[in-house]
C-alpha cells in the first residue's frame, strides 16, 4: 500500500483535504471563541445565513436585480466593442479614423470616471450601465480589433481565388479567423465585469448583491456579508464557465480548445 | 486509383508576354515569354529568389504585372484557373468536406467524389487539424480538382512533405493530370520531382527563362533508369552553374 501509486480516488479526494481542513479550524476556532463573530462568523452561521435568505426570498431579489445589471451592462459594452471592433478591424480608413481616439480613451480606469459619473447621471440604474459598458467596450474591443487584423493573409488570399468575397469571405473566413481573439475580450470582459458590479452596487443602490452586502455591514450582520462575498465568487465563475462553454462549442476545430 | 470514365474540360493554352515584374525597384520578372500548350504539364525550376513563384502567381492573378500580359486559352469563356500553394491552407474551422466545398453551390456530392479521388473520403467530417501534412495537400488537391480546372498552378505543394509522401503524392498528381488532361505549371526547387512529371522544364534566372527542355521520357517514369539520371544532372549542373558564376 505505502509503494502503490495514488490511485484515481486519492487524486480525487486529495486537493480538497486542506480547504476542509481550514475551513474545520475555522469552526473551532469560532466555538472556542478565539474568534469574535464582529470579525469573522462561523462557517455554519454563514451556512445558515445562506438558507435563511434563500427560504425567505430575499436572496433571489437580490442575485436577480445585480444578475441583470451585469448582463445589461456587459451586452451593451460588449455589442458596441464587437460593432466597433470589426469596423476597425476591415476599414483601414476607419481604424485611421477611429483607432488613436479609442486607444487614448482607453488609458482612462472606468472607476476612475464614478465622480463624474454620479454629477452626470446620478445614482441610479443608468450610472452602473454606463461603469459597467465602459469598463466591458475595451477589452472587446481589442481583441475584436486584433483578432480581425491577425486573421491569416494566405487564407483569406485562397479564399479570394477560389470565388468568395464580401459577406462570403467575412462569415467563412475573416470572423472564425478572428473569433479565438474575440473570445479572449469575451471572457475578459466577464470577469470584469462582477468587479465593476461590486463598485457600482457599494456607491449606492436599492437592491442587488451589493446592496445586500452593505445593509448588513450596517447592522454588523457578518455573515450576511460574507453571504454577498461568497456569492460574488459564484457568479464570477459561472461567467468564467459560461466563456469556457462558448470556447468549447465554437471553437471546436481547435486541438487546444478539446 | 478508381476507373473514371468522365468527360473533362480540355486544358488550357496558356500564353505570357513579356511579363515583367518589379518590387521596390528591383526587377523580380524581366520580359519573360512563355508559351504553353493545352494539356502541357511544365515544371519550373530555379535557385529560391530567382522569380519563379512570382511568375506563377502573376498568372494566377494574385500580383498584378508591372508590364506584359498573361492570356489564358483562346478568347471566350474565362477557363477555370486553380492555384495549389505550397502550405495547403485549409480553413481549420471548416471539416474537410466543406474545405474541399469552398466556393461550390450545392456541391457537396462533388466535393465527395474529389475527396473520394485522392484517396480522403473517409476523412471528410474530421478537422484538417487531425490530418498529416500529405493528407492536408491531398484535401487542397481535392479542393482545386473539384472545380475542374482547365489550368492547375501549383507551387510548391509539396516543399514540405518528408521524401516517401512526396513520392506518393507526385504518383497522384500525374494520375489524375493523365486522366483529365488539364494543362499543369509546377514551380519547384526539386529538380528530380521536375524530371518525374514534367513534359518541359523551364531554369529561370535573375527574372529570365534561360533553359527550356523537353524531357522526352515515357511515363511512368523509373527514377532509377540511366536517361532519367542523366536528365536529372544536366539540369542539375545548369541550375548549379548560374550559382557558381553568380
Amino acid at each position: 500500500m505505502a509503494n502503490a501509486a495514488p490511485s484515481a480516488n486519492w487524486r480525487a479526494i486529495a486537493p480538497w483535504i486542506v480547504p476542509l481542513l481550514i475551513l474545520l479550524g475555522w469552526e473551532a476556532s469560532s466555538r472556542a471563541g478565539w474568534l469574535s463573530t464582529r470579525i469573522l462568523p462561523e462557517p455554519l452561521a454563514v451556512a445558515k445565513a445562506f438558507g435563511d435568505l434563500a427560504v425567505s426570498g430575499e436572496l433571489w431579489t437580490h442575485l436577480r436585480v445585480s444578475l441583470w445589471r451585469a448582463a445589461a451592462g456587459f451586452g451593451l459594452g460588449a455589442a458596441l466593442g464587437l460593432a466597433l471592433g470589426l469596423l476597425n478591424g476591415s476599414s483601414r480608413r476607419a481604424a485611421t479614423l477611429l483607432d488613436t481616439t479609442v486607444q487614448m480613451v482607453r488609458n482612462i480606469p472606468a472607476l476612475a470616471l464614478i465622480p463624474l459619473v454620479i454629477l452626470w447621471f446620478g445614482i441610479d440604474e443608468a450610472a452602473k450601465l454606463f461603469l459597467l459598458s465602459v469598463g466591458v467596450f475595451f477589452p472587446v474591443y481589442l481583441n475584436t480589433f486584433h483578432g480581425i487584423r491577425s486573421v491569416d493573409a494566405g487564407l483569406i488570399e485562397m479564399a479570394r481565388s477560389y470565388g468568395l468575397s464580401g459577406w462570403a469571405l467575412y462569415r467563412d473566413v475573416i470572423l472564425p479567423g478572428a473569433l479565438p481573439s474575440i473570445l479572449v475580450g469575451v471572457r475578459f470582459s466577464l470577469g470584469l465585469v462582477w468587479v465593476l458590479l461590486i463598485v457600482a452596487e457599494t456607491i449606492s443602490a436599492q437592491a442587488g448583491i451589493g446592496y445586500m452586502t452593505m445593509n448588513a455591514r450596517e447592522f454588523l450582520q457578518t455573515d450576511v456579508v460574507l453571504v454577498g462575498v461568497l456569492l460574488y465568487a459564484l457568479l464570477g465563475k459561472a461567467a468564467d464557465l459560461a466563456a469556457r462553454g462558448l470556447e468549447r462549442r465554437f471553437l471546436r476545430w481547435n486541438p487546444a480548445y478539446r | 486509383m478508381p476507373k473514371d470514365n468522365q468527360d473533362y474540360r480540355a486544358g488550357a493554352h496558356l500564353d505570357v508576354r513579356s511579363l515583367t515584374k518589379r518590387y521596390a525597384g528591383r526587377t523580380v520578372l524581366d520580359a519573360v515569354n512563355l508559351r504553353i500548350e493545352p494539356g502541357e504539364f511544365v515544371a519550373v525550376v530555379g535557385r529560391s529568389g530567382c522569380g519563379k513563384s512570382t511568375l506563377l502567381r502573376a498568372i494566377a492573378g494574385l500580383e498584378l504585372p508591372d508590364a506584359g500580359q498573361v492570356k489564358i486559352g483562346g478568347g471566350g469563356q474565362k477557363p477555370e484557373t486553380r492555384m495549389m500553394f505550397q502550405d495547403a491552407r485549409l480553413l481549420p474551422w471548416k471539416t474537410v468536406l466543406q474545405n474541399v466545398a469552398l466556393g461550390l453551390k450545392d456541391g457537396a456530392e462533388r466535393a465527395r467524389a474529389a475527396l473520394r479521388s485522392v484517396g480522403l473520403l473517409d476523412r471528410a467530417d474530421d478537422w484538417p487539424a487531425a490530418l498529416s501534412g500529405g493528407q492536408r495537400q491531398r484535401v487542397a488537391l481535392a479542393r482545386a480538382l473539384v472545380h475542374e480546372p482547365q489550368l492547375l498552378l501549383l507551387d510548391e505543394p509539396l516543399g514540405a512533405l518528408d521524401a516517401l509522401t512526396r513520392i506518393e503524392m507526385q504518383q497522384l498528381i500525374e494520375t489524375l493530370w493523365t486522366a483529365r488532361g488539364f494543362t499543369a505549371v509546377l514551380v519547384t526547387h526539386d529538380v528530380q520531382e521536375a524530371v518525374v512529371l514534367a513534359d518541359r522544364i523551364l531554369l529561370i534566372e535573375q527574372g529570365r527563362l534561360a533553359l527550356d527542355l523537353d524531357v522526352g521520357l515515357a511515363r511512368p517514369r523509373a527514377r532509377g533508369s540511366v536517361e532519367f539520371g542523366g536528365l536529372e544532372q544536366n539540369v542539375l549542373d545548369r541550375v548549379l552553374q548560374t550559382h557558381q558564376s553568380a
